[in-house]
């Protein structure tokens, strides 16, 4: 690992001011950033630790009915609060279905937006990467790319964003909160990611120096706790990055879909928000007809960069495996394998 | 040019005032600065397991914890854990059960259980222990008598808080 300097701030606007330096990196969690580190992927001159900023740490329940999570909940901490898994439980499930237990200890809300994605030739300095040094080529492009991006990819860049917790909430359309030098702003979540184009290596629409402060979730998004899934195709059952990963989240009154949220994961560059899928939804007859329906218009403009064509079908199957899912209802109790598509039962052994 | 930060930390109830270089991880400065080798370094990458100990309270992995960032930290590692010649619980059921082959990924394994229970989330079913322990990486396979271990070892601990409320 390459020297850098540490400054500890105390409050955000100390923070603000050091990370003002170029080379800074805020360090919270650090589960994604030493990894990073001691790969060579990435030298920050100077680590700005912002893990005793005690204002980020706060679950709180807004006077509109809204929820405000500050960027420094650790992830198993958010997921096992009994009233945010109870109002969200497609997020907790999402939360619980990444990483390991250790890593949910440490990872924090803001962290997991701005882990970087799992491509092994971002990781592999060895390779060529627009992402880690633009301009330099892409070499998952004619490489290994079978669990590359499908939709939103460019010549570029053909990394997908690895997160989980993002899927359900861009599905609920969640908002982030950014403090910098100019004062605080608020960023849809769905447009906080950047797709690649010709600039892979600007990920998010963060500025040099400003600092996520919390995370927003609008009053509905608790309106669908009782119809809301996440599920998550992996390589192994657990502890695996998405092949392709699904959020749903549905209201139906007298058989008819009154409202609908759909997102896929590991699919993009970012958590990838299927409207017109939802479109497709709203309205529809609550069956696997229209879930079907949806799923094609979720996956029509996808694309194969390379040997992942399967991705496509997958994601189709994934998304009415969540509809229906969500359709049956939200499971009483947090299934034993979060995520799984292979515990369709919650309580059940997937290998009974 | 490195400067050293001092930091406090307490590890298994033993206080201490260090100098640290900031690069060092909380795994490297248990076993290179207080020789406290049990602690395994596997990975080094945070998909192991193997560093596995309890911070506050909690099971992270050392290796992708800057020493520094955990300044007043308490830090219980796998030499904390029993009683003088008394085996913690969960030690004891390890080797009850075979839980290990080599032995190299124990440490871990043990300190990610004795946080697995902590957190009682799991309880008595199997597939819950498996999963809440699929961040540790035993590669003699001893996954079976892992479990064994576990599901004895919560029980000997929930008769002795029993028998401490009584």
């Amino acid at each position: 690992m390459r020297d850098f300097d540490y400054v500890r701030p105390a409050t955000i606007s100390e923070a603000l001011v050091a990370a003002a330096e170029p080379g800074s990196a805020y360090l919270a969690g650090g589960t994604n950033l030493l990894d990073l580190m001691k790969g060579g992927v990435t030298s920050p001159e100077r680590i700005v630790d912002i893990t005793r900023l005690p204002e980020l740490n706060r679950i709180e329940t807004l006077d509109d009915g809204g929820l405000r999570i500050g960027a420094l909940v650790r992830n198993a901490d958010l997921a096992h609060d009994p009233a945010f898994a109870k109002a969200y439980p497609a997020v907790a499930e999402a939360l619980l279905s990444g990483a390991s237990a250790q890593l949910r200890n440490a990872a924090t809300a803001g962290g997991n937006l701005l882990q970087r994605t799992r491509c092994s030739y971002f990781y592999d300095t060895a390779s060529a990467c627009n992402r880690r040094e633009p301009g330099s080529g892409c070499s998952a492009l004619g490489g290994e790319n079978r669990l590359h991006a499908i939709l939103g990819w460019s010549d570029a860049c053909i990394a997908t964003h690895p997160s989980d917790f993002c899927v359900p909430l861009v599905a609920l359309d969640a908002v982030v909160e950014i403090e910098g030098k100019q004062g605080r702003r608020h960023v849809t979540l769905e447009e906080f990611h950047r797709l690649p184009g010709d600039t892979p290596q600007r990920e998010t629409v963060l500025e040099p120096g400003e600092l996520i402060v919390a995370i927003r979730l609008p009053a509905e998004a608790a309106s669908f706790a009782a119809h809301a899934r996440y599920l998550k195709m992996r390589e192994r059952t657990s502890y695996a990055f998405a092949v392709v990963s699904a959020a749903a989240a549905l209201t139906v009154r007298d058989g008819k879909i009154r409202a609908a949220r759909l997102a896929l994961g590991g699919v993009a560059a970012k958590p990838w928000r299927a409207r017109a899928a939802e479109a497709v939804l709203l309205g529809a007859d609550a069956d696997e007809a229209a879930f079907v329906r949806a799923a094609d218009a979720a996956l029509a403009d996808a694309s194969p960069p390379g040997d992942n064509a399967f991705k496509i079908e997958l994601a189709r199957r994934i998304v009415v495996r969540t509809l229906m899912s969500a359709l049956a209802g939200t499971p009483a109790l947090m299934p034993a394998l979060p995520a799984s598509p292979f515990s369709s039962l919650p309580g059940v052994r997937h290998d009974a | 040019m490195t400067t050293t930060l001092p930091i406090s930390l307490t590890v298994n109830g033993h206080h201490h005032e260090l100098e640290v270089d900031p690069r060092v991880t909380l795994l490297d400065l248990l076993r290179e600065q207080l020789e406290l080798t049990g602690t395994k370094k596997g990975c080094d990458r945070g998909q192991c397991g193997a560093c596995t100990v309890l911070v506050d309270g909690k099971r992270i992995n050392s290796c992708l914890a800057l020493a520094v960032s955990h300044d007043g930290a308490e830090v219980l590692t796998i030499e904390g854990v029993a009683h003088g010649e008394e085996l913690h619980p969960v030690q004891a059921a390890f080797i009850a059960h075979d839980g290990f082959q080599c032995g190299f990924c124990t440490p871990g394994q043990i300190m990610s259980t004795i946080g697995l229970i902590a957190e009682g989330q799991a309880g008595a079913d199997p597939e819950r222990i498996r999963e809440g322990l699929s961040g540790n990486i035993c590669r003699c396979a001893a996954y079976s008598g892992i479990v064994e271990a576990v599901l004895e070892a919560q029980q000997q601990l929930a008769r002795t808080d029993r028998r401490t409320a009584a």
